[in-house]
């Protein structure tokens, strides 16, 4: 299903040829292009691209690496889903584009295991690029050999993390790495690594055709360019949103046609939950930040329920590395069940919110800093209405 | 990291950083830091958790250990580190800029104690029916961070079943912390890999090859596992109940061994710093507990000397004489159960370059039952051995089936050396301050040769001071019988002794470089047997295995903690006691001679030698039904 | 397993390695390959990929035991996972999961005798917009309802 609005950079005529363009270009400059585009990583931690790509452009190594993040894994995120199927060109171009920049030689892409059903149109569209000579030795003669390789993972969420995903690409079990280093200096088997998502680099050969300024000229001042939304839930039109950052909240229910709303999630369950009476706050680095979902709740929904829906998936997706996030997070998930039975007091209720503020300064990785969030922003928010009705 | 062929099982995000340094001053230069307001300069790259250490600051942790690569998963290490919002683990941040740091401040203080307390709602047990109670880091945490109540709840019933059914090790997973330091030990300290994490998220589990009970994996019961796990998971299986029995009842005559090994580590159960030896002491303790009789190891440690030499003399003539291919060489040590069953397990093809010589434990318990209780007139169905080992994978080697060549079970129970201070202080008894005894006869004193064999090279130094002796009938070309390049805690170390102006008997030995090696710790044992296999140690004619790091003296039986200085220190007392000794040969122990003039007539590697004092190993394999 | 059937896995799996590689980087595309020839990777199976790619079987097994894909025991024709996180959930799931336990007569998290289907949950597959959502195998099932599950069930055969 393509995109359901008019959509700002993800047009198939602004991607022109971005793509030779870029291999025209010396690989400095397009590193240089994309941090004056203002360009943030789309996965969800933000991270300014152009900053990562220099630091592994930068960093002397006999091999280096470039891995898709494709293992789209939280809830209500579906946009990378969309983009692999409708922009699968863009996709691997965006990922030469980097590995032509950063001097490496292989690409990887961490495709979730739950998209196989994805790998023959992906294999079909690199097989095209080697025909065409824009994958492969000596890429539209520029003597720029490139690989890119297609790896599926096996149902773990928290293999989204970009150094779990180098454990995982390396046959170990997905539990993160201790950072620093990064993999931008030590990543896949111990080479410079970038690790984008597929919106991020999807979104390179259009940069690199239309310019870094009119990427710039998008958003706000903290959040450059657009943002894909995965929107689904207690809407009549859900599906994926291409949005400029800084759009409102308000603006953004109109678009999807959300009625009687009462809560919205915005970035999936480790993202936060905002109530009907915040809808003037926007989306942006700045404000609510996003990985790309919102999920939209209306007034028939039992935030309890929907709190231990998002507790019930982080500690099965836990990877249990770490003692804040691994039993923490069964904490918190007890502590809901014990408010489900009206056996939680309020005193046991203010531990847990303080638990969850260790666990945000104290896991190992992003998934144990940030799954207290829903705990915390859900009974904050509603903590009234739920203390009530229990 | 590949150094030869051998890789490094380290994770790579944990191996020396590569960080590009900007100047060519930060090569090997200092970084100015501030600890807590005050500044210091510290070397570029080190941890946060190393620089504290260099300047005496404390900062608890759980996952870390100093043998071992970095985990960074108990977080309890955390520490707050200006403009980053997380709080870093300082057991693996490196310092490569000028970083202000708080070690203490009120974040660090709350996080910490949240992260024990939830460490402690997961820890099934209590303190006081523990066998880590007072030794405990988990313990001794909660004590810092003062806690007097659950305050995530506590556990109420076990959820694990405690895995018994090996002879050696004792799994409670119900006390686990899943710091992981077991299974860094197993797979990259020892390389036998037994102890795995299983499963993700709150079901993750620490344990075997489909989670099946220990004895029935390829474990081979060296205990390094228990030496460094932090709490009560895993212990060693404890005869010490059954011992009092036989103590306590006046039918049996209870005779107990001791090696040289836990005499030397047996003072830190009491308070005492490593590196101080109490075998006289000891001697005095295990009277008034009430052992019948107080014998010395080492005494078989010079038998085996004997046999184990003339084995290797035997072997050498065979090759060199008479060419007989089906003669292995090198030859093997195998006084070592932990390194005999990783032979067993993962190079069975190489068994028959084993000794066939028995452990110095296993020969006593054969002579005990057999010549002792004619001397004696004890029936040997009476007789009750225990023998008081570092070693956990003893515990293995009484039990195997064949190790009953007296006729009756040689020796009844390994004991270690913790479980034997459990023991003394049962019976009210504060061992250093006991008057010094000897040991009994008709064993009594031992040469020094045999009180080596617990550090790594004693086995090889003890023998090359009999074997070249026999052969050149001139005492070995070393200082004060120092045979320096046996000594030190390097993984693996060669070196030759030339054999010149031989006895007329041994000419066929005239002018041949007698190389040995010696290993320590199994990881360091598959270098060895994987050269072997290559074909590259075709002109070594001895090799010396441990199996533990740093020798008998690191087993785990011994004392916990362990660190590579304390096993430094272990290895001082054990060469300094023996310097002392008046005999430090083993073919001059009178004992031994009296041993083979009446007894073993026919000498070493004789039929009776061979019927008590050697034995048959087992083609094991390492694949797990 | 019979003598054969060992030495036929056997061949399989040196083929595989072959295919992909001896290093620890080939481990995961192996043993996917394993999970989805045989519907599961048997306790023989990891030693033999661990004795040939030179680690540990305890290292084999806590990987295959990581992944939520990668299965030791159950074996079935055809993996069925329904989606239980939050807009599947809002979408009406649990009626999907009360005609899928009811028409294939077991409990979520159990196989049947025959060892047809196995079914269990599994969290966001991506496909928030059109749910409730299912994977059998690798095909993925939208917009549920309990008559089409019945018709997709039907058409398995």
């Amino acid at each position: 299903m393509p995109i359901l609005n008019k959509p700002i950079v993800f047009a198939k005529e602004n991607f022109g040829d971005g793509f030779e363009k870029g291999l025209k270009m010396k690989p400095i400059d397009i590193v240089l292009a994309v941090r004056e585009s203002g360009l943030k990583g789309r996965g969800g931690a933000g991270f300014p691209t152009g900053t990562k790509w220099m630091l592994a452009a930068t960093a002397i190594a006999e091999k280096k690496f470039v891995v898709c993040n494709a293992d789209e894994g939280e809830p209500g995120t579906f946009k990378d889903r969309v983009l692999l199927t409708e922009f699968t060109e863009q996709v691997l171009q965006g990922i030469i584009l980097c590995g032509y920049a950063i001097r490496a030689q292989v690409g990887y892409i961490y495709l979730r295991g739950e998209y196989e059903y994805m790998v023959s149109q992906i294999n079909n569209a690199i097989q095209k690029l080697k025909n065409e000579n824009k994958l492969g030795k000596n890429i539209l003669g520029k003597g720029f050999d490139f690989e890119i390789e297609l790896r599926l993972g096996s149902g773990a969420y928290v293999c989204g993390e970009e150094s779990a995903l180098i454990e995982s690409l390396e046959g170990n079990r997905g539990e993160p790495r201790n950072r620093p280093p990064y993999p931008v200096n030590t990543g896949f088997m111990g080479y410079p690594t970038v690790v984008n998502n597929v919106e991020t680099l999807a979104t390179i050969p259009a940069i690199l055709n239309l310019g870094s300024d009119w990427y710039r000229n998008i958003g706000t001042d903290k959040s450059r360019g657009s943002k894909l939304i995965s929107v689904s839930g207690d809407v009549e039109f859900p599906g994926v949103y291409e949005i400029p950052f800084g759009t409102k909240i308000k603006d953004m229910l109109e678009l999807v046609g959300a009625k009687d709303t009462k809560a919205i999630q915005i970035g999936g369950a480790s993202g936060t939950c905002i109530s009907a009476k915040e809808l003037n706050r926007n989306l942006s680095f700045e404000d609510l930040p996003t990985g790309g979902s919102i999920i939209v709740f209306n007034n028939s929904r039992n935030m309890l329920k929907i709190l231990k829906n998002f507790m019930e998936f982080f500690v099965e997706e836990s990877c249990g590395q770490c003692t804040p996030c691994r039993i923490g997070n069964k904490k918190l998930l007890d502590g809901v069940n014990m408010i489900e039975k009206g056996e939680c007091s309020v005193a046991y209720l203010k531990e847990l919110l303080s638990l969850g503020e260790t666990m945000r300064i104290t896991s190992k990785c992003g998934l144990g800093q940030s799954s207290p969030n829903p705990f915390i922003s859900i009974l904050t928010t509603f903590g009234d209405e739920i203390l009530a009705t229990y | 990291m590949t150094d030869g062929n051998y890789v490094s099982r380290t994770p790579v995000s944990q191996q020396p950083l590569k960080i590009e340094q900007s100047s060519p001053h930060d090569i090997g230069g200092l970084v100015e830091i501030e600890i807590n307001s005050k500044k210091f300069k510290v070397p570029f790259g080190i941890t946060i958790l190393e620089a504290c250490k260099l300047f005496d600051i404390h900062v608890p942790t759980l996952c870390h250990h100093e043998d071992l690569c970095i985990a960074g998963v108990c977080r309890i290490c955390s520490v707050e580190v200006e403009g980053m919002r997380t709080l870093q683990a300082s057991c693996s941040f490196p310092i490569t800029q000028s970083i202000k740091i708080h070690t203490s401040s009120e974040k660090v203080r709350k996080s910490r104690r949240h992260i024990l307390d939830l460490l402690l709602s997961e820890h099934y047990g209590e303190c006081y029916s523990c066998v880590r109670n007072n030794n405990c880091e988990l313990q001794k945490l909660a004590k810092e961070y003062g806690v007097d109540f659950y305050r995530f709840g506590h556990v109420k019933e076990p959820y694990y079943d405690i895995d018994k059914s090996s002879y050696s090790i004792v799994r409670d997973m119900n006390k686990c912390i899943l710091c992981r330091r077991c299974v860094r030990t197993c797979i990259d300290l020892q390389e036998v890999g037994v102890l795995e994490a299983l499963n993700r998220g709150y079901d993750t589990k620490i344990t075997t090859f489909l989670d099946k009970p220990i004895s029935e994996v390829i474990c081979i019961n060296c205990g390094q596992c228990i030496n460094r796990c932090p709490t009560g998971a895993l212990r060693t299986n404890d005869p010490s109940d059954i011992i009092w029995e036989a103590i306590d009842n006046p039918k049996k005559h209870v005779v107990i061994q001791t090696a040289p090994s836990p005499r030397a580590a047996i003072g830190e159960e009491f308070g005492l710093p490593a590196g101080n030896s109490l075998t006289r002491e000891l001697n005095t303790a295990l009277k008034m507990i009430g052992f019948d009789r107080v014998f010395d190891t080492n005494f078989t440690a010079d038998l085996t000397i004997m046999e184990e030499g003339t084995e290797l003399l035997n072997r050498l003539k065979a090759a060199i004489v008479d060419k007989d291919e089906s003669v292995k060489l090198p030859q093997f040590t195998s006084c070592s159960p932990g390194w005999v069953k990783y032979c067993e397990h993962f190079y069975p093809d190489f068994l028959s370059h084993l000794s066939t010589a028995k452990s110095p434990q296993q020969m006593f318990g054969a002579v005990i039952k057999t010549f002792y209780a004619q001397e004696e007139n004890i029936d040997p169905a009476d007789i009750v051995t225990v023998a008081l080992m570092p070693c956990s994978a003893k515990k293995f080697e009484c039990n195997r089936p064949e190790m009953v060549d007296s006729g009756f079970k040689d020796v009844d129970f390994g004991l270690t050396t913790r479980e034997l201070a459990q023991m003394i202080k049962e019976a009210g008894i504060n061992l250093p301050d006991l008057p010094k005894s000897n040991f009994d006869e008709p064993f009594g004193e031992a040469s020094g040769a045999g009180l080596i064999f617990g550090a790594t090279g004693g086995v090889m130094e003890a023998a090359l001071r009999s074997v070249y002796e026999i052969v050149t009938g001139r005492t070995v070309p070393f200082d004060n019988l120092v045979i320096s390049p046996c000594r030190g805690m390097e993984g693996v170390r060669e070196a030759s002794i030339k054999l010149e102006n031989v006895k007329d008997e041994w000419k066929f030995l005239e002018g041949v470089e007698l190389k040995f090696m010696i290993a320590h710790g199994t990881a360091n044992a598959k270098k060895v047997m994987e050269k072997l296999k290559k074909g590259e140690l075709k002109d070594v004619h001895f090799v010396e295995i441990m199996g533990c790091p740093g020798g008998c003296l690191g087993g785990g039986g011994q004392p916990i903690p362990t660190s590579p200085e304390i096993r430094q220190k272990r290895a001082e007392a054990i060469y300094k006691e023996e310097a002392e000794l008046p005999i430090r040969k083993s073919h001059e122990n009178p004992h031994v001679v009296y041993l083979y003039s009446k007894f073993l007539t026919e000498g070493p590697c004789g039929h009776l030698s061979h019927k008590l004092l050697h034995t048959t190993y087992t083609k094991r394999g390492n694949y797990i039904a | 397993m019979l003598g054969s059937e060992l030495s036929d896995l056997n061949i399989e799996i040196s083929e595989l390695v072959e295919k992909h590689g001896n290093g620890r980087q080939s481990l995961l595309p192996i043993l996917q390959e394993i999970q989805k020839r045989h519907g599961h990777i048997s306790g023989h199976a990891q030693q033999e990929v661990a004795r040939l790619l030179d680690i540990h079987p305890v290292e084999v097994n806590g990987v295959v035991s990581f992944y939520a894909f990668l299965k030791t025991g159950i074996r079935a024709k055809y993996n069925i996972r329904l989606c239980k996180t939050i807009s599947c959930e809002l979408a009406n799931k649990a009626s999907i999961a009360k005609t899928l336990e009811r028409e294939l007569g077991i409990k979520f998290g159990e196989t049947t005798k025959d060892e047809r289907y196995s079914l269990e949950y599994i969290n966001c597959l991506g496909m928030c917009d059109q749910g409730p959502a299912m994977l059998i195998n690798n095909e993925v099932y939208t917009s549920l309802t309990p008559h089409k599950v019945i018709e997709i069930l039907n058409n398995l055969k």
